[in-house]
């Protein structure tokens, strides 16, 4: 499915709830539907909401602007040496903000994975996906897809930079090494 | 600091509840209580409402139940620890009355997630850990998170997925003879072994369900609970701790570390030894919101060596008569888990059981009078352990 296709089969199937409690009001004038397997009688929300949320990114913008470049990148603190992926600008041992941007090493072992079968309806267009969780030769572990037919605890994996489709975003993802 | 009891419990029969809403729910819950402690709402000086919601629509449900259940104007909160919400309720209510607040405090978990549709509970759920490195990125489900403990474990120590299944048959057996329980049926490994994958390796039948329910306690301190009943059960004592919300961030998958250190606080403020945990209580409540968890929490509890907890389920030493009889009420995985309710409902079940007031068929050998609750919220984001006896503790 492509992500216009589950796109339009979302809006479709709530665009058919409201079609349902529109035709509910004007018979019933009342938005109260029998559940199916309880027959209990439920009020269907008239009001919606949609939430996409805005996440501000500012303190951590460099780690978006090197994937574009391929690379991926944590964060160091200069003081206490720690590093820190997903990358975060302040180091709370240390009370620093501005740390320093280092790149991640590529290699990697897998310490384990799960493969999601049933999926969020917002990931509902993709097939069945593996997330796994390797520890990166620096130490630090990274977790991610893993983009690979076969996989088992302590295999060697390589971390890159990969444009998930269909949306094309940037991100990042494990293949075999 | 002064001691602190449960005077009163309530709980409501779990499962889908569309016949209620969420404050009617928790109401008779709330009913309970006050009538198995003789009190009316007035008498009640604080609540705290274990409620993680954004299934449901009431955005304040703490103000929405204490309206509902004449507990206003009392001073009250929302209180959220994922699915650890009702044993966060129950310290935010112990703690009122242990620090001389108050001296009668209620606690309420409540929840109903039938109020959306199963695919967007799955979604929402599935956030319900490190929101933009984990969910949005990478679309992990609930499952999905325990999975990547399932796999890290049966790795390292060889567990079957049969050793998983054993924690699901027996809390189905005791599921089957509790009438509070959301499924009150009995499975067979054939049936297990069977059900769909939902997050490899975990299958259906090792997942708990989605859940509509809530239960009540009330707490009091020692001087008011003496005058009130002849049989209150103590709060011992109760660790809490916390785990990175990425799971990345930790180093190990093979047990849940925050409730280790929760359980190593509880245990050396009640004098309790980890390795021989065991032998001091009658009966544990622990976390299975899927099958994995039990067999972790048998570890970070110390009831089995690490690595030999899934020999527990496979030996059966966790049904009654075993080593120790864990989830006798049917566990998250067949009494259901209404997340904010939990908590409240694992000491409700563990009160009834030190007072041999469980369901036939479930009750317990009750020799030391001790009983201990573990209930984990996310994936080891939150961890509380609590320890209750009949036996009065030393200050
Ligand atoms: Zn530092």
């Amino acid at each position: 499915m492509t992500l216009k296709d589950s796109r339009n089969k979302l809006q479709e199937s709530i665009n058919q709830t409201i079609d349902y409690v529109d035709s509910l009001l004007k018979a019933e004038g009342l938005p109260i539907i029998k559940e199916q397997k309880t027959n209990n009688p439920l009020w269907v929300d008239v009001r919606e909401i949609d939430l996409r949320y805005q996440l501000p990114v500012k303190k951590v913008e460099r780690f978006f602007s090197a994937l574009k470049e391929g690379k991926i990148l944590a964060t160091k603190c200069p003081k206490c040496g720690a590093i820190y992926f997903p990358p975060q600008d302040d180091c709370p041992n240390c009370r620093i903000s501005g740390l320093e941007w280092v790149e991640m090493p590529t290699e990697g072992e897998l310490i384990t994975y799960t493969v999601i079968n049933v999926k969020p309806p917002s990931f509902s267009h993709y097939g069945d996906y593996i997330v796994g969780i390797a520890r990166m030769s620096n130490g630090v572990n990274v977790l991610a897809w893993v983009n690979a037919k076969e996989v088992k605890v302590g295999m060697k994996v390589k971390l890159r930079v990969t444009r998930r489709e269909p949306e094309g975003y940037l991100t990042y993802e494990f293949i075999p090494a | 600091m002064r001691n602190v009891a449960i005077i009163g419990t309530g709980h409501t029969k779990f499962g889908v509840r569309t016949d209620v809403n969420l404050q009617e729910l928790a109401w008779e819950a709330i009913k309970q209580a006050l009538e198995e402690a003789n009190l009316e709402p007035k008498d009640i000086q604080y609540f705290s409402v274990g409620n993680v919601g954004s299934w449901s629509a009431e955005e304040l449900p703490a103000i929405v139940v204490g309206e509902y259940a004449g507990l206003c104007p009392k001073g009250t909160m929302r209180v959220e620890a994922a699915c650890a919400s009702g044993s966060a309720a129950l310290r935010e209510a112990y703690l009122a009355v242990k620090s001389g607040e108050v001296d009668i405090a209620l606690a309420v978990g409540v929840e109903q997630m039938h109020q959306s549709p199963n695919p967007q509970v799955v979604e929402l759920i599935g956030r319900a850990g490190n929101y933009f490195w984990e969910f949005e990125n990478f679309g992990l489900t609930f499952p999905g998170y325990y999975a990547l403990h399932a796999t890290a474990y049966m790795a390292k120590y060889g567990a079957k997925q049969e050793d998983l299944g054993e924690i699901a048959i027996k809390n189905h057996y005791y599921g089957a003879r509790n009438p509070y329980a959301q499924f009150q049926k009995e499975i067979t490994m054939e049936e297990y072994l069977n059900s769909r994958m939902v997050a490899y390796p975990l299958k259906l039948l090792d997942s708990s369900p989605i859940t509509d329910g809530a239960a009540a306690v009330i707490l009091a301190s020692e001087d008011v609970a003496k005058k009130i009943t002849d049989s209150p059960v103590w709060i011992v004592s109760q660790g809490v701790a916390s785990g990175s919300a990425n799971l990345s961030r930790r180093t190990d998958y093979t047990h849940i570390e925050a409730a280790y250190l929760a359980a190593q606080q509880a245990y050396k403020k009640a004098n309790i030894e980890f390795e021989n945990a065991w032998k001091y209580f009658d009966v544990a409540e622990v976390h299975d919101c899927f099958t994995i968890a039990e067999i972790m929490a048998y570890e970070d509890l110390g009831f089995a060596k690490r690595g030999e907890g899934y020999l527990l389920a496979r030996e059966k030493q966790t049904y009654i008569g075993g080593r120790i009889p864990v989830n006798v009420d049917g566990g998250l995985k067949a009494k259901g888990h209404p997340i904010g309710a939990t908590g409240v409902s694992m000491a409700v079940s563990i009160t009834r059981q030190l007072l041999y007031r469980a369901h036939k068929g479930t009750q317990v050998d009750v020799k030391n009078g001790m009983g201990v609750a573990h209930n984990v919220g996310g994936t080891g984001h939150y961890a509380y352990v609590t320890i209750f006896s009949t036996r009065r503790p030393s200050t």
